[in-house]
C-alpha cells in the first residue's frame, strides 16, 4: 500500500546540464498528492526539462527523482513504461497524432495498452470527450481543430488511462481568453474530481497562481522561492517580487550580460 | 591547417557516431519485428503508403526505361543482324540491373523521402515524445511497421518495374520496329535463368529495400526537430540512399555475376 502522507514526487539534489550549461544545480522539490503544483520561472529556466526528467525521458547528472516512491532514474525501460501508464502529460502544442481523428487519438493509448472491446473503448472515449466538452468533435482531424481544442483533445487523451498524476507543459501559452478560462477550469476540476496530482509548468502568473496550491519559482538552475500564491506575492524575496509582479528589471536583469555600454559604443569606430 | 585537421576529425567522429546510432536503431527495429507481425493491420496500412502509392511512378518509369532499351538495343543489334535477341538484351538488363537499381532509386525518392519527412515531423511536433510518455515505444509502433513495409515492397516494385519494362521493350521492338514477336519472347525464355538472373535480381532488390528504408527511418528519427532539420534529413535520405544503392549494386554484381 502506498503511503499517502508522503509527496507523490520527491526531487532531491537534482542536477542537470546541457553541454556546459547547468540547467538545474541541486534542486529539491516536493509535489504533494492531490494538489496542483505550479512550476514557474522565466523562459529557458528548464521548466519543460523538469517534466521530462520526472517522466524519465532524460536522465539527470546527479540527484534522485522519486515518483510514488519509485526511483525514476534507476528504472529499466519496461518498468519505466509501467510507471508512465500512471502518468499523463499534456504537451505544449497538444502533440496529437496527425494521421488520426479526435476519436482515434483518444482511443490510441487504450487500444495500445488494453484488450477492451471496441464498444467499451467507445464508451470510455465518449466519457473523456464529454469531460473536455468536445463530444461533438470526435470525427474531426487534428488539422481542423483550433489550438485550444487541440489541447483539450490532448488532455482527454492524457487522462484516457486514468493516471495518478498529470503534467501540463505550458498549457496556457497562445490561448485566447475563452480557451484560457476553459483550460484553467479543466485543470482544477480534473484534479479535484479525478483525485489527480497535477504539475503545471507555466510562466503565466495570473492563471497558474489562480489554480495552484503550491508554486515553485525557478531561476538560474535553483528554486528561488516556493509556497502558496499568497505567500509568494507577499514574499520579501527580490526574485519572487520581480516575477510575481512582472517587473522588467531586478535579480533577472533587463540587459543580457555584455561589455560596458560606453566602451562598446567607442569601440564601434575601430572595427 | 590545424582547423582543417580539427574539422576533419570532427566530421569523422560525427560520421561514426551517426553510424553507431543507426546500427543501434536497426537492432531496435528488428527487435520489434516479432511483436509487430502479430499486428499485421499496421503493416498493411504502411504497405499501402510505402508500396501501393509508389506503383504509379514505377509503372511509368519502367515502361519508359523498357522502351528506351528496346530502341537502343535494336539500333545496336540490327547492325549485327542480331535484332532477334532484343528480348534477351532488354530482359537481362532489366532483371539483373536496371529493375532493382532504378526501382530502388525511385523508391528512395518517392517513399524514402516521405518516410523521413513523416517521422521527422512527428518528432518535431512531439508526437514521438507523446507516445513515449503514453508508455508506447515509438520505434516499435512507428518505425518497425514502416521498415517492414519497405522491406516487403521493394522486391515487388522492382519485379513490377522489370515486367513493365519488358513490355515497353516489346512495344517498341516488336510493335514499332518489327522484331519478330516469337523470337523476342522465346529467346528471352531460353536465356534468362531463374536462379542466376531473376533470383539474384530479387536478392539485390531486397538488399536495396532494407538499406533505403533503414536510411529513411533513421534520418527521420535522428532529424533535428525543426523545419530546417527535417528538410536536411529528407535531402540526406535521398542522397545517401542513392549512393548506397549504386555502391552496393557494384559490390553485389561483382559477387553474383
Amino acid at each position: 500500500m502506498t503511503d499517502t502522507s508522503t509527496p507523490l514526487v520527491e526531487i532531491r539534489n537534482l542536477s542537470f546540464a546541457r553541454g556546459d550549461r547547468m540547467i538545474f544545480d541541486g534542486i529539491d522539490m516536493d509535489i504533494q498528492r492531490g494538489k496542483v503544483t505550479a512550476i514557474m520561472g522565466p523562459s529557458g529556466t528548464g521548466k519543460t526539462t523538469l517534466l521530462r526528467l520526472i517522466g524519465g525521458q532524460i536522465k539527470p547528472l546527479s540527484g534522485t527523482i522519486k515518483v510514488d516512491g519509485i526511483e525514476v532514474t534507476k528504472l529499466s525501460r519496461s518498468a519505466l513504461f509501467q510507471l508512465r501508464k500512471r502518468m499523463g502529460m499534456l504537451f505544449q502544442n497538444g502533440a496529437l497524432l496527425t494521421d488520426m481523428n479526435v476519436y482515434d487519438n483518444i482511443a490510441f493509448p487504450i487500444r495500445e495498452h488494453t484488450q477492451l472491446s471496441e464498444k467499451m473503448i467507445r464508451t470510455l472515449v465518449t466519457m473523456k470527450l464529454q469531460v473536455v466538452g468536445l463530444r461533438g468533435a470526435r470525427d474531426l482531424m487534428p488539422s481542423e481543430l483550433s489550438g485550444g481544442m487541440a489541447r483539450r483533445v490532448a488532455l482527454a487523451r492524457a487522462i484516457a488511462l486514468d493516471p495518478m498524476m498529470m503534467m501540463y507543459d505550458e498549457p496556457f501559452t497562445g490561448q485566447d481568453p475563452i480557451s484560457l478560462g476553459v483550460l484553467v477550469r479543466l485543470i482544477r476540476e480534473l484534479n479535484d474530481t479525478l483525485g489527480l496530482t497535477s504539475i503545471v509548468v507555466s510562466h503565466d502568473i495570473e492563471e497558474a497562481s489562480s489554480i495552484a496550491d503550491t508554486i515553485y519559482l525557478l531561476s538560474g538552475g535553483k528554486v528561488v522561492a516556493h509556497g502558496s500564491s499568497k505567500a509568494l506575492h507577499e514574499s520579501g524575496s527580490e526574485w519572487a517580487k520581480q516575477f510575481m509582479n512582472g517587473l522588467p528589471d531586478g535579480p533577472v536583469p533587463f540587459h543580457y550580460p555584455a561589455i560596458d555600454y560606453a566602451e562598446d559604443l567607442l569601440s564601434a569606430g575601430s572595427k | 591547417m590545424l582547423n582543417f585537421i580539427q574539422g576533419l576529425g570532427h566530421s569523422g567522429l560525427t560520421f561514426f557516431q551517426r553510424l553507431g546510432r543507426a546500427n543501434i536503431l536497426f537492432g531496435q527495429i528488428l527487435a520489434g519485428v516479432p511483436g509487430i507481425l502479430l499486428r499485421w493491420p499496421l503493416i498493411i496500412q504502411q504497405l499501402y503508403y510505402v508500396g501501393v502509392l509508389s506503383v504509379l511512378i514505377i509503372l511509368v518509369s519502367g515502361f519508359f526505361v523498357g522502351m528506351v532499351l528496346g530502341l537502343q538495343g535494336y539500333n545496336i543489334l540490327v547492325d549485327f543482324g542480331a535484332e532477334e535477341t532484343l528480348g534477351v538484351m532488354v530482359s537481362l538488363s532489366l532483371v539483373r540491373e536496371l529493375g532493382p537499381v532504378v526501382a530502388a532509386l525511385l523508391f528512395a525518392g518517392r517513399a524514402g523521402s516521405a518516410l523521413t519527412a513523416e517521422i521527422g515531423l512527428m518528432k518535431a511536433t512531439e508526437q514521438l515524445s507523446a507516445m513515449e510518455m503514453m508508455a508506447i515505444d515509438p520505434i516499435r509502433r512507428v518505425l518497425t511497421p514502416r521498415f517492414l513495409a519497405g522491406f516487403i515492397s521493394m522486391p515487388l516494385l522492382a519485379a513490377i518495374f522489370s515486367a513493365v519494362g519488358i513490355m515497353g521493350g516489346d512495344f517498341v521492338g516488336v510493335g514499332l520496329l518489327g522484331v519478330d514477336e516469337g523470337a523476342y519472347w522465346s529467346q528471352m525464355q531460353a536465356s534468362v535463368d531463374l536462379y542466376d538472373d531473376i533470383l539474384n535480381g530479387v536478392i539485390k532488390s531486397i538488399v536495396f529495400g532494407v538499406v533505403v528504408t533503414w536510411i529513411a527511418v533513421f534520418e527521420g528519427y535522428d532529424a533535428i526537430p525543426t523545419s530546417e532539420g527535417v528538410s536536411r534529413a529528407t535531402t540526406r535520405t535521398v542522397v545517401h540512399s542513392s549512393l548506397a544503392i549504386l555502391g552496393l549494386d557494384f559490390i553485389l554484381t561483382a559477387i553474383m555475376f
